[in-house]
């Protein structure tokens, strides 16, 4: 079985988001990227129906070259090869249009990726994917096997899950309880640094949106504080101050 | 031409997220200078749709195709592409749910419109081009997005926007197919898991969450009597699902479900900032912790500093006491 799995380069989960004076970009002065946290639940998956049932995981990401330490990450936790798409992920359906020619040529029976990414959350890509390659995209996932040419994959809906029997190749995006993320080994950080990263020039320049500005949320004006001993006021204030009860 | 809104039902009733989605596209309609018209599938009857018209919809189409029950994406796609190519509309309204989303960025491709999700304001319109305000950085920030295309596609964040009402207004209903094959069907659910009795938690209007603090899951039952005594939903943090006290789809934060409700009370969440990412778009968050120096309550509107076990049994009398 062939995977893909697919990667992005986000801010750190801890990062105090800022963005330039002028409002038009992120400000990543001092900033620590990592791998999209949704899309790492994909990647141990992958790596661990691999170990199970044979195959390779290819990593893709598209991005600039500053996101390849987190590519050679990916490689050190046990994917075999990677492809970088040389290209600033800028617009959902321009990274879809990467993603979906790349698995075409490589002929993948599974395509994984995260549920969305933890700085711009489109939520978009998968679909796209999806329709692109005309096959079926479950999203978002919270489990998923494969038995020979069949996927059996557990949605989750809003008030439950839902469980999907299809045929590859598939499209499944990722989220917990998916997967518990690895940490990589000596020896995987060792061999990581051999495996294959090919580095390929974009298809097409198609983007649909294009972000204007960027802003932060107002402060909250301050916190009333309500005394222990009186909890029970804080239910009068919410209904009569608030008015939210 | 007329902005189409894709209306989610569940338990034979318009999801309140589909409201919020059918008032903001009126709006839009309105700006247009056109009617809105929505797309309605699954279990529902046309008595529970006329009512859309409240939130300014001039007519609703139904499909009622037994198998359009459960969401199947392929499906629900072929039917709101039909539905948007008869009605000539170029701008298609959704709330930004799992299914919106779905729907969304396939539609989008099928299309050829520009995209945007987690929306969470009206349009501004300049001739051709919508500029959108959206959430980004998992809540942290918002960014203005230009949608180029000739059509658009706009995904309506939760609780976002208020509800317009105008009361005994009514929308026509009129049924609706696209002729789908069983080939559509083909990653139809075998199986559906409710959790029965349960308010969703991603519509919820109050939620009441709970994380360490509680000490464990003997004491959860503080968690479920107040959001019983609110008519709430019930979540926790991550460290709570991570541990197992409480199961991964309650889990807010980054990583987790992003919830917006008018009212979210955290009971024993100290607030690290990826909790804060998935919840600091609630209106009024209330802090309850017993050390006043957890960061949460620099994010909170009201705060009580005291033990949950002392603290939570009290608002559950005061919840209680409270008239309906």
């Amino acid at each position: 079985m062939k995977i893909l799995v697919c990667i992005s380069n986000v801010p750190d989960t801890t990062t105090k988001i800022t963005f330039t004076p002028d409002g038009k970009a992120f400000n990543t002065a001092g900033v620590q990227f990592v791998i999209n946290p949704y899309d790492e639940y994909a990647l141990t998956r992958a790596i661990e129906l691999k170990e199970a049932l044979g195959g390779t995981v290819t990593v893709l990401n598209v991005g600039e070259a500053d996101t390849e330490p987190n590519i050679r990450k990916a490689l050190a936790i046990g994917a075999d090869d990677a492809i970088r798409v040389n290209l600033k992920p800028t617009d959902a359906f321009l990274v879809a249009q990467q993603i979906a020619h790349y698995a075409k040529e490589g002929a993948y029976d599974l395509i994984l990726m995260g549920r969305e990414s933890i700085d711009y959350n489109g939520f978009q890509v998968h679909g796209m994917v999806g329709e692109l390659l005309g096959i079926p995209t479950i999203a978002p996932a919270i489990k998923l096997d494969v038995n020979g040419t069949t996927a059996t994959v557990e949605r989750e809906i809003e008030g439950g899950k839902e469980v999907i029997e299809a045929a590859l190749p598939l499209v499944v995006t990722a989220q917990q309880p998916m997967s518990e993320p690895r940490i990589p080994n000596m020896r995987g950080i060792m061999t990581a640094r051999t495996k294959p990263l090919k580095v390929v020039e974009p298809v097409g320049q198609d983007a649909k949106t294009s972000v204007q500005h960027y802003e932060l949320p107002p402060a909250k004006s301050g916190v009333k504080m309500i005394p222990a001993e009186n909890a029970g006021d804080l239910i009068k204030l919410l209904r009569n101050e608030a008015k939210v009860l | 031409m007329s902005v189409l809104v894709v209306i989610e039902c569940a338990n034979g009733e318009v999801k309140k997220s589909s409201l919020e989605a059918a008032s903001y596209g009126s709006k839009v309609a309105a700006a247009l200078g056109t009617t809105a018209t929505a797309v309605a599938i699954g279990d529902v009857q046309a008595d529970a749709l006329s009512g859309l018209g409240a939130q300014g919809v001039t007519k609703v189409l139904l499909d009622n195709d037994s198998r359009l029950h459960n969401f199947v994406p392929g499906a629900y796609v072929k039917v709101i592409a039909k539905a948007a190519e008869q009605e000539n509309s170029t701008v298609i309204v959704l709330s930004n749910s799992n299914i919106g989303a779905a729907i969304g960025s396939r539609l989008a491709v099928r299309l050829g419109a520009s995209l945007a999700t987690n929306v969470v304001a009206l349009p501004q319109i300049n001739g051709s081009t919508f500029t959108v305000r959206r959430g980004v950085f998992s809540g942290k920030a918002f960014s203005d997005v230009e949608l180029t295309s000739d059509k658009k596609i706009i995904a309506v964040k939760k609780n976002a926007l208020e509800v317009e009402t105008t009361a005994g207004a009514t929308a026509t209903v009129e049924n609706f197919s696209a002729d789908l094959s069983d080939a559509d069907f083909a990653t139809a659910p075998k199986e559906t898991v409710k959790q029965s009795g349960d308010i969703l938690l991603t519509e919820a209007e109050v939620v009441v969450s709970g994380g360490r603090g509680l000490k464990g899951p003997e004491n959860w039952h503080l968690i479920e009597n107040l959001a019983s005594a609110l008519g709430a939903a019930t979540a926790c943090s991550k460290p709570v699902a991570d541990v197992g006290w409480r199961p991964h789809h309650e889990h807010v934060g980054q990583t987790g479900i992003t919830v917006s409700p008018n009212l979210y009370i955290a009971v024993g969440i100290s607030g690290a900032i990826q909790h804060l990412a998935g919840v600091n778009s609630s209106k009024v968050i209330v802090v309850i912790n017993k050390d006043p120096e957890a960061p949460f309550f620099k994010a909170a509107d009201y705060g009580i500093v005291g033990d949950a076990t002392e603290v939570v049994p009290k608002l559950i009398e005061a919840a209680k006491a409270l008239d309906k």
